[in-house]
């Protein structure tokens, strides 16, 4: 398998990154480095092996539905780049 | 009659109320000042490590059993990703593959005739937070409270084939998540909230035709006029030799319209994938049957006991056990009196329609199933008239005292005292010599406004039974 132009085009897209033509060539380079490195991966023989979706022998990790203090706004706001009314200000987003 | 066929799914989020959101312990309670509750979890800093809610994962498993869904043994969460200011993470924590239940169905009642509507799954979920738009297009505020509020949702079949059934399976589905007590379910506060998914096509075809997907649809009347619209908006471009398109389009309650939403129809790619910060789920038998032992007799059940039991008609029984406080209510009525059908016909006329006449809920009103009771029992045993319930039915609903307090406080106790009436019909006689002649002169109409005026003399106390039989013996003397 090997990543396309287009195939690099549409994941920045979807990541809202713009890329140059010369961006667009390396990173398409290095994703195909990096799929290839891995399919060493396919070598090995999985028949039979359940999908592994965690690789960490736990389950049902839970709290109880006990409220917690929440941040105070100021400090909840400190990463706003602007705000108004207590809230996060961001460009005009239209339905 | 349309020559085409409604085929309709929908997909219905619920908010469960918890008291702490999905994955850390800030509140969801309603209507606190923007972003007070949220933290480093459900703002999306980095480093943050989301801890699963059981009570969540409870009332998404009850929701699912009471849907007769399959609960899954195993199921994981993951990460659907789309850059959207009401998402801070700029993914969304759901369930992909493995949702916790499936393979599940309702049934709906129709004109009298009962369908099974079938539900895909149900899956557990986060919500996202809340953006107001400022005037003028200079930007838009985001208030994060409501990001992390425990969402199940349910997705049904394309088993719908009209509006009406729409609106029918949505009130049925709202009823049961009442029963089961998981969440508020009110569609003006959002935390029952439905997309749909409808296309058309001609009757006999099997394949289905190309579906929109309609949005914001803030009420069940909402739902259904969206579908009305949209059916035949699909008809007129097909019988204009053109083609549906693929779309989302949003319902303009105002306008009464369905619009399209271009620029938003980049094709989703959610790139899902497990959330390596959520270990997996599993869910044994002995929590399945625990979750399932507390869920209630839910409405059909209960419907249909009251068919059977109290020979109520279907439909009474379908308004009575609609709401499971309503149901409750006339079952603790019946604690008190062994008429059903007159509690039945008590709550059906008089009662749902005060509540209706002035926007009242069940809860904001004073009358206890108890006091219905124990008046319909008054009206038995002959203490008061039915005309005269209706005085002591309005004490109760707007005093909560009890109907015998009523009665006694309001002097409301039926005359039944033979000597005490006839007294009055004399009275009544001697006063009224023209209305006596004219009986005499055999005008029967003439006894009813006699009637009438025994009933005023009385205040409308006296045994109506006894003032006919009195007088005519009178008049006949």
């Amino acid at each position: 398998m090997s990543i396309t132009i287009k195939e690099v085009e549409h994941v920045a897209n979807l990541a809202r990154l713009e890329l140059s033509d010369t961006e667009k060539e390396q990173f398409a380079g290095q994703l195909n480095a990096i799929l290839k490195y891995a399919e060493k991966l396919n070598q090995l023989d999985t028949d039979g092996i359940e999908p592994t979706s965690h690789v960490l022998p736990l389950s049902n990790v839970m709290r109880e539905d006990t409220v917690k203090p929440s941040w105070p706004i100021e400090k909840v706001l400190l990463n706003a780049p602007e705000e108004e009314d207590g809230q996060f200000k961001v460009p005009a987003v239209l339905e | 009659m349309s020559k085409y066929e409604t085929v309709v799914g929908l997909e219905v989020h619920v908010e469960l109320h918890t008291k702490t959101k999905i994955f850390c312990g800030c509140s969801t309670s309603f209507g606190a000042p923007p972003n007070t509750h949220t933290c480093p979890v459900c703002l999306g800093h980095p480093g943050v490590l989301p801890v699963l809610n059981r009570q969540a994962v409870e009332y998404a498993m009850k929701a699912a059993l009471a849907i007769n869904c399959e609960v899954a043994d195993w199921c994981k969460f993951d990460r659907k990703n789309y850059f959207y200011p009401d998402s801070p993470k700029a993914y969304q924590i759901s369930q992909f593959d493995q949702p916790i239940g499936q393979n599940g169905w309702i049934d709906i009642e129709v004109n009298g005739k009962t369908k099974r509507i079938g539900i895909t799954r149900l899956h557990l979920e986060e919500d996202a937070g809340k953006l107001t738009h400022m005037d003028g297009g200079f930007g838009s505020l985001v208030d994060l409270n409501r990001v992390g509020t425990p969402l199940v949702e349910i997705v049904s079949e394309p088993d719908i084939r009209s509006p009406e059934e729409a609106k029918a399976y949505l009130e049925k589905l709202r009823a049961i998540m009442l029963y089961c007590d998981v969440s508020d379910v009110k569609m003006e506060e959002g935390s029952l909230r439905c997309d749909a998914n409808i296309s058309i096509r001609p009757y006999g075809q099997e394949k289905f035709g190309t579906r929109a997907e309609l949005k914001n649809m803030n009420s069940f009347r909402g739902v259904q006029r969206g579908l009305e619209y949209e059916e035949i908006r699909q008809a007129e471009v097909l019988d204009g030799g053109g083609t549906v398109v693929q779309e989302t389009r949003r319902w303009d309650e105002g306008q009464g319209k369905t619009i399209s939403m271009r620029g938003k129809e980049e094709a989703h790619d959610y790139r899902y994938f497990p959330d390596p910060d959520l270990v997996r789920l599993h869910i044994d038998e002995e929590w399945k049957a625990r979750v399932l032992a507390s869920i209630p007799e839910l409405p059909d059940a209960r419907q249909s006991r009251y068919v059977e039991g109290y020979g109520l008609s279907a439909y009474d029984a379908g308004v009575l056990t609609a709401s499971m406080k309503l149901a409750d209510f006339f079952e603790e009525s019946l604690k008190h009196t062994s008429d059903a059908k007159a509690s039945a016909n008590w709550i059906m006329g008089d009662l749902l329609g005060y509540l209706n006449a002035n926007n009242l809920e069940l809860g904001d009103v004073k009358i206890t199933g108890q006091g219905l009771g124990e008046m319909i029992q008054l009206i038995e045993k002959g203490t008061i008239s039915s005309k005269i319930a209706k005085t002591v039915f309005k004490g109760l609903v707007e005093t909560g005292k009890s109907p015998q307090q009523i009665v006694e406080e309001q002097g409301l106790v039926q005359i039944s005292d033979e000597g005490a009436i006839v007294a009055i019909v004399d009275a009544v006689i001697a006063a009224n010599p023209q209305s006596v002649e004219d009986f005499r002169n055999g005008k029967e109409k003439a006894i009813g406004f006699l009637v009438g005026q025994i009933m005023k003399e009385t205040k409308g106390k006296a045994n109506p039974g006894m003032v006919n039989k009195l007088l005519v013996d009178r008049l006949n003397a």
